[in-house]
């Protein structure tokens, strides 16, 4: 493939060396830094910057596959812009791993933040939206950002909103019987609450002694599709259908990482020591729309998280405005190479729709019954 | 002699006690009722869920997801509509992420007519289910069956349907499930939970055996040289007094009890037709679109010369549902009669 991918910040040159040169040289660089005002909920500022740093690399991977969309090189986008202060957070706060002693995944597909922040590479997200069978997720045959890494326990998104819920229902019940205080861990959208599942796994996460260590997690961006939050909902807080069911529950920005941080951390907290459920919901910016249906395209109005705590970290002291275009420019330049890199792999073959139908692809084809 | 209802718990106690079974769980299906056909009595695993199907579909999604292994019971197929898309998703995850996530899992339901349900509880749902790439389905005709495939399907690493026909969950086989007592007496005394003075009450489970029925291969109930019927679940027995009847009259049916519905035993199919030159297929889903079209267009594309009639498929009426009086029922379903009646006349048809 010949197709030259549009550069914004860095070169190729840059691409080439990002390789090499880690972004944490822009972070380290911007730790001499003078007095703070924000105390940042006492968090040190190590972990901000590494929260800043990881919401830029989900930001710029996000653009990427936008871009990568809008460049014909993919059939579809749908992502989570906008939902960085949220996700990021939750990727570094969990017990990773595989098995019932690691916290399980039940994400949506607007968590690139959580799967950047648990350490995925940008370039296994390039690989599923280029339909590679390199791609590590689902080997080419679905969408964006429906990710799916067993090795550390993220289930596979799906496409249906809101099947996820009770789902984690289910590992949580088999994390609870192996009694290592992991939880399960489910992401969805408000306008999703409307489905039958949402309210299948508040009854099934809180049954009295039957309780379940599940946190259940509400990201609401005000929209539907195209339907604004008042035209689909009632109730003025989604949290306080969890309280109906005597399920802990609370109402966060989820445009601020500190405020997200601190908020799941107690949660999750406290699932961990009562083995109870606990619910979050989370306002958040839906900046590029839906999805690619409807264009893709940034809404300027809206408020930025990733910014919005950049200029917070700059003001602070802690992060200097040469840093932060450093960390922008370095990731830039990897999405790029991760993009090309992609290109050069193997799609799937026809005859590999056979493949993985049935366990050890047993039975597949009736005609060779 | 013990009954399908029996055989089955007595498999999913063979399967909590020896195959790594950890939950056994859906509407009712704990104490104090064990199951509305008394098919979970007893088992230590087993549990009440809330009364929502989507949610102990989901729910076993995620305890096979977590890798424990359960079965979810759906309490009437009836109800199982409204699982359609969370059964696809379940059958498609292994295909969807390449082959990294598993999903063994058994999801069983009772289904049909025969028990005069009326309209929700008298469901097929064979052809539905026949529409589910990445499950396996089976159904079995019998309790010996009905142990081996239950065992089958908790030891699959695929996500098994195990359709129950409703009419014959007290039916008695003429074969003993391996360990049973032979004194159909002694086991009731077993395993069987007292309608009076329950309170306190524990099975004491026989010595069973694994029986593994293989899923995807038939059997032959009745051998015959003229016609092959080909059926499956409670329609075997209807077939098989049609095929003794007719026997005395010089009509000699093979009928086909196929036990899987996915895989199917194609084989086992295709030798019999080669033999009869002549195939009725017959079941009681309704017959717009029925699993045993396919089987009849797979009959005409591959054994097309050696047929000596027109294949033929015995199904529902494609009816909105089972009305609840008999003469509603039996005019909806098949029944002895119409089975003969088809019998006779792919029998006397001439090429």
């Amino acid at each position: 493939m010949s197709k030259k991918t549009t550069v914004k910040a860095g070169s190729k040159s840059a691409a080439k060396k990002s390789v090499k040169t880690s972004a944490k040289t822009a972070v380290k660089a911007s730790k001499k830094a003078s007095a703070k005002a924000d105390n940042f909920g006492g968090l040190s500022e190590d972990l901000l910057l590494r929260i800043h740093d990881l919401m830029v690399k989900s930001r710029v991977l996000e653009e990427r596959l936008i871009k990568i969309y809008k460049a014909g090189e993919a059939y579809f986008w749908i992502g989570g812009p906008g939902e960085e202060a949220f996700g990021v957070p939750l990727g570094l706060l969990a017990r990773k791993g595989q098995g019932p002693a690691y916290d399980w995944f039940h994400l949506h597909y607007r968590c690139t933040p959580t799967m950047v922040a648990l350490g995925m590479n940008m370039v296994d997200s390039i690989r599923l939206i280029m339909n590679r069978a390199t791609d590590p997720s689902t080997g080419g045959r679905n969408f964006a950002n429906h990710y799916c890494f067993p090795q550390w326990n993220v289930a596979p998104v799906t496409s249906p909103i809101e099947v996820q819920y009770p789902l984690a229902c289910g590992t949580a019940h088999v994390q609870k019987r192996f009694g290592k205080k992991a939880l399960s861990i489910v992401t969805g959208g408000d306008a999703g609450t409307a489905e039958g599942d949402f309210a299948s796994a508040l009854i099934l996460a809180s049954r009295k002694g039957q309780e379940l260590p599940v946190l259940i997690t509400v990201q609401n961006n005000k929209f539907g599709i195209s339907t604004p939050f008042e035209g689909q909902h009632g109730e003025t807080h989604i949290a306080d259908r969890a309280k109906a069911f005597n399920i802990r529950a609370r109402v966060i920005n989820g445009n601020d990482p500190v405020e997200t941080y601190l908020a799941m951390q107690e949660e999750m907290e406290y699932i961990r020591k009562t083995g109870k459920p606990s619910f979050i919901e989370a306002h958040v910016s839906r900046l590029y729309g839906h999805s690619s249906a409807d264009g893709a395209n940034k809404k300027a109005h809206l408020l930025d998280p990733v910014f919005t705590f950049e200029n917070r970290l700059i003001d602070a002291g802690i992060l200097t405005e040469k840093a932060a275009k450093k960390i922008w420019e370095i990731y830039e330049a990897e999405g790029v190479a991760a993009q090309e890199q992609a290109r050069t792999e193997p799609v799937p073959t026809p005859e590999s729709v056979w493949e993985h139908v049935y366990v050890d692809s047993e039975n597949a084809d009736w005609r060779k019954f | 002699m013990a009954s399908v209802a029996q055989a089955i718990r007595m498999a999913l106690h063979y399967g909590e006690t020896n195959l790594g079974v950890k939950d056994i769980f859906g509407q009712d299906v704990g104490a104090p009722l064990g199951g509305v056909f008394t098919a979970t009595q007893g088992l230590k695993t087993a549990w009440n869920s809330p009364l929502d199907e989507r949610g102990i579909i989901g729910m076993a999604m995620g305890i096979a997801m977590g890798g424990d292994k359960c079965v979810a019971e759906i309490q009437f197929a009836d109800y199982i509509f409204n699982t359609i898309d969370l059964l696809k998703i379940a059958g498609n995850t292994l295909w969807c992420t390449n082959g990294q996530v598993q999903l063994p899992m058994v999801v069983m339901t009772p289904v049909g007519a025969g028990i005069f349900g009326s309209v929700y509880h008298s469901h097929s749902f064979d052809a539905w289910a026949s529409r589910l790439p990445g499950w396996k389905i089976v159904m079995p005709s019998n309790p010996l069956d009905a142990y081996g495939l239950m065992l089958a399907a908790i030891k699959d690493p695929n996500p098994v349907l195990y359709l129950k026909s409703k009419a014959l969950m007290r039916h008695k086989g003429d074969e003993l499930i391996p360990g049973e007592p032979s004194d159909e007496k002694e086991l009731k005394a077993m395993i069987d939970k007292p309608v009076q003075n329950a309170e306190g009450w524990k099975p004491r489970w026989p010595d069973l055996e694994e029986y593994i029925v293989p899923i995807g291969k038939g059997k032959i109930t009745h051998a015959g040289e003229h016609i092959t019927v080909v059926t499956y679940s409670r329609m075997v027995h209807l077939c098989d007094e049609v095929a003794h009847k007719l026997a005395g009259e010089g009509i000699s049916v093979e009928v086909i009890d196929l036990r899987s519905i996915y895989p199917y035993d194609w084989q086992m199919i295709k030798s019999s037709i080669e033999k009869t030159g002549r195939v009725l297929f017959v079941n009681e889903d309704t017959e717009v679109t029925n699993f045993g079209e396919h089987l009849a267009y797979r009959a005409t594309q591959e054994l097309f010369y050696q047929l000596m009639a027109r294949p033929r498929v015995l199904a529902g009426k494609n009816l909105p549902g089972i009305g609840l009086h008999p003469n509603l029922e039996k005019n909806s379903v098949p029944q002895l009669h119409d089975i003969e009646t088809a019998i006779r006349e792919v029998v006397a048809e001439v090429p």
